[in-house]
């Protein structure tokens, strides 16, 4: 199948840092794709990237960012506003900041639809109140009539995906929609993204640093680590078998519960992440690596372990830590 | 013997304005919570945002008073100890490492800062006492110059754990200290944390609602539902056998990252807690999947057996 969103080989730099160094990334209708890593390592603007939404003061290039076979780079921001919030919708990492504390409910998630659509008034609150339904909202109509912070946590971010849907996208990219909720909350937003997702076909890319919730909802995940992608393949493969040595080492490090022994430490990842400038060469993570070796300072190429898994490291698919028993 | 921490019977209400300004509710953030906590143990609290979690730290740590109850640190209140003499005994680490340091103080100041303040030591034993601190959870020599502002956000919470530990209290109450800080990180603060514990005797008081979390650190658990503890248990006999229901459902609600086992559905229901209004009956009968009609009416005891406790109906019968 043809991806519906498709990512080749894009930069974002600022002025004193590269932020995103060459992430490709494709994603199919229906299908959700992962994009977890370490905070700073350029999930949320890669996700912007798409959006055409940067700040000002990044410089984006790539080969392509296509939206089935349009070229999102090529497109004006007059036509990129209209795809926005149209066939490809975002939630925000920071639902306060992209929601105005000054009008209702109700009259934010109308506009989206009079903008795109034309609607009335009257039509777009009918639907607005009918997504509400949808994402479990109990009494929507009164919910409507209400302002942000009158609105749980859960609730607001039930809001946001409702609002991102008003318009039937194609593509819905949710960043870290669930890192500021409480566990349960976080499961019953989840199991509504998921039932969204295969009632209306959409393709979810999906932004998070728990790989729990990677397990859980994707069929594809891609880590990243300054910058790039460091591994991306089907969920199962990259669990079960990881191969670059910062996925071996995130696994490591998370603690399991029912699998936790007494006074066994956990595993971890020395040190932190690098500050990378322009002309950084090598491996972004040969400082916390504990296979590096003098070669990893040359430009690493992408490996292909077979089956859609690829990594991007100068070491075999099946290589073992010496020190390992 | 005197625990490290005993806490009786301990209330504190706040009012809240409502949004026009006029009408006052009593905010219930802490209802009546009873615990003791023995020397060298790891008391990990969980529970959903705004259960009343940071508001017990803080009685606890004596930086509130209670509404009514007492919160005892090795025997005595704190509100009658002298100032010196409590940060000898007791000390916070929490959430926001960026928030807790003084920006414009360098690292080596702001870890001597309560060394400073005791007076005792010359400033020579106190520039050791700060070096071995610093050594001790990972900070060179080179980043005790450093400020705040030049460090990561996992070698700030390191700054302020060798803070609170650099006079040698014996006991730390931590409330989130790994919530704002990537998993790779927070295994490194986690690891320093049980490793200072068995080098240095420490008791913590550990907040989290990182279930996993709380389960590697802990010796023993409680779960807190609006303002009380519901359960509190050895942490293997709480994994293993929870019996309070929000205890059951926020047990399932953890995702391991174990593939196409799904999200789970912990079957809790739309209604959110109010602490300005706790429900009748037992607390948590509006999302209760297992409630009965009793528990509409019915305060649940608390049901202490088998060293665990549990404030739930069902637990008495069984
Ligand atoms: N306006 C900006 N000016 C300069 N650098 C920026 C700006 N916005 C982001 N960056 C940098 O770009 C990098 C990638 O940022 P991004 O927000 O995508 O990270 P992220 O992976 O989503 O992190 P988090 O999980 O913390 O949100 C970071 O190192 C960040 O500091
Ligand atoms: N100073 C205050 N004034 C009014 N309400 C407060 C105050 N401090 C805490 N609360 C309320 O008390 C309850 C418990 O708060 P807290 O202990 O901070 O929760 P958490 O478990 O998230 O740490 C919350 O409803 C909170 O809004
Ligand atoms: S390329 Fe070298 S430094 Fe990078 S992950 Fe592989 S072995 Fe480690
Ligand atoms: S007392 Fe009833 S409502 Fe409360 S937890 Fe037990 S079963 Fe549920
Ligand atoms: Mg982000
Ligand atoms: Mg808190």
């Amino acid at each position: 199948m043809a991806p519906v969103l498709s990512i080749a080989n894009l930069r974002v730099s600022f002025p004193r840092m590269e932020a995103v160094r060459g992430v490709s990334l494709t994603l199919r209708g229906g299908e959700t794709h992962c994009l977890v890593g370490e905070s700073g390592c350029g999930k949320s603007i890669s996700a912007l990237s798409v959006m055409n939404l940067l700040p000002r003061s990044a410089v984006r290039s790539a080969d392509h960012i296509r939206f089935h076979e349009h070229d999102l780079l090529a497109m004006s921001e007059r036509q990129m506003a209209w795809l926005r919030g149209d066939k490809i919708a975002m939630i925000f990492q920071e639902p306060m900041t992209s929601l105005n504390p000054a009008y209702t409910i109700g009259s934010q998630m109308a506009e989206v639809l009079e903008r795109h659509r034309r609607a009335s008034r009257r039509q777009a609150l009918d639907r607005a109140a009918e997504l509400l339904a949808r994402v479990g909202i109990t009494a929507p109509g009164m919910r409507l009539a209400q302002y942000p912070h009158q609105l749980s946590g859960g609730l607001r971010q039930r809001m946001m995906i409702a609002t991102a849907l008003m318009c039937d996208p194609e593509v819905l990219i949710a960043d870290e929609p669930t890192t500021a909720l409480d566990v349960t909350v976080q499961s019953q937003v989840l199991r509504l993204l998921r039932k969204l997702q295969q009632e209306m076909g959409l393709a979810l890319l999906l932004i998070t640093h728990d790989f729990g919730i990677v397990a859980r909802m994707a069929e594809h995940v891609s880590v990243m680590y300054a910058g790039e992608v460091v591994e991306s393949g089907p969920v199962e493969q990259i669990i079960k078998a990881p191969t670059h040595p910062y996925t071996r080492g995130l696994l490591n490090c998370i603690p399991v519960p029912g699998m936790t022994k007494p006074g066994e430490p956990l595993g971890s990842i020395p040190g932190g992440v690098p500050h990378i400038g322009r002309g950084f060469l090598g491996c972004g993570f040969r400082e916390r690596c504990p296979m590096a070796a003098r070669e990893c300072a040359e430009p690493v190429h992408l490996h292909d372990a077979g089956e859609d898994h690829f990594y991007r490291c100068r070491l075999p698919p099946d290589w073992k830590l010496d020190a390992s028993p | 013997m005197t625990h490290a921490i005993e806490v009786r019977n301990v209330y504190r209400e706040f009012q809240q304005r409502s949004a026009a300004g006029r009408v006052r509710s009593a905010v219930h953030a802490v209802d009546g919570v009873t615990f003791s906590l023995a020397a060298g143990n790891v008391l990990g609290i969980v529970g959903e945002s705004g259960c009343g979690k940071s508001t017990l730290a803080r009685l606890i740590l004596g930086l509130l008073p209670p509404s009514s109850g007492e919160a005892l640190v090795d025997g005595r209140s704190l509100a009658h100890m002298d100032r010196r003499e409590r940060a000898r005994l007791i000390q916070p680490v929490f959430q926001d490492p960026f928030a807790s340091l003084n920006p414009r103080q360098r690292v080596r100041d702001i870890v001597g800062l309560p060394l400073a303040s005791q007076g005792d030591l010359t400033k020579r034993q106190q520039t050791d006492r700060i070096m071995e601190m610093l050594a001790r959870v990972g900070i060179s020599t080179e980043m005790a110059d450093r400020f705040p502002g030049q460090l990561s956000g996992g070698q700030r919470q390191r700054v302020a754990i060798a803070r609170a530990l650099v006079l040698h209290p014996r006991i730390v109450v931590c409330d989130e200290p790994t919530s704002a800080l990537d998993v790779s990180v927070q295994a490194q603060i986690l690891n320093l944390l049980s490793d200072l514990r068995r080098e240095l005797g420490l008791t913590y008081l550990f907040i989290s609602h990182n279930l996993a979390v709380v389960e590697h650190i802990a010796t023993e658990v409680a779960v807190m539902y609006l303002g009380r503890f519901v359960e509190h248990a050895p942490t293997q006999d709480l994994f293993r056998r929870p019996m309070h229901p929000y205890t059951q459902a926020l047990l399932a609600s953890v995702l391991t990252p174990e593939p196409a086992l799904g999200i789970p559905d912990v079957g809790l229901g739309d209604a959110y807690p109010d602490p300005t209004d706790i429900p009748l009956g037992c607390r948590f009968h509006p999302r209760c999947p297992k409630a009965l009609s009793e528990c509409r009416t019915l305060v649940p005891d608390n049901i202490r057996k088998d060293g665990r406790l549990v404030e739930c109906l069902l637990a008495a019968s069984t």
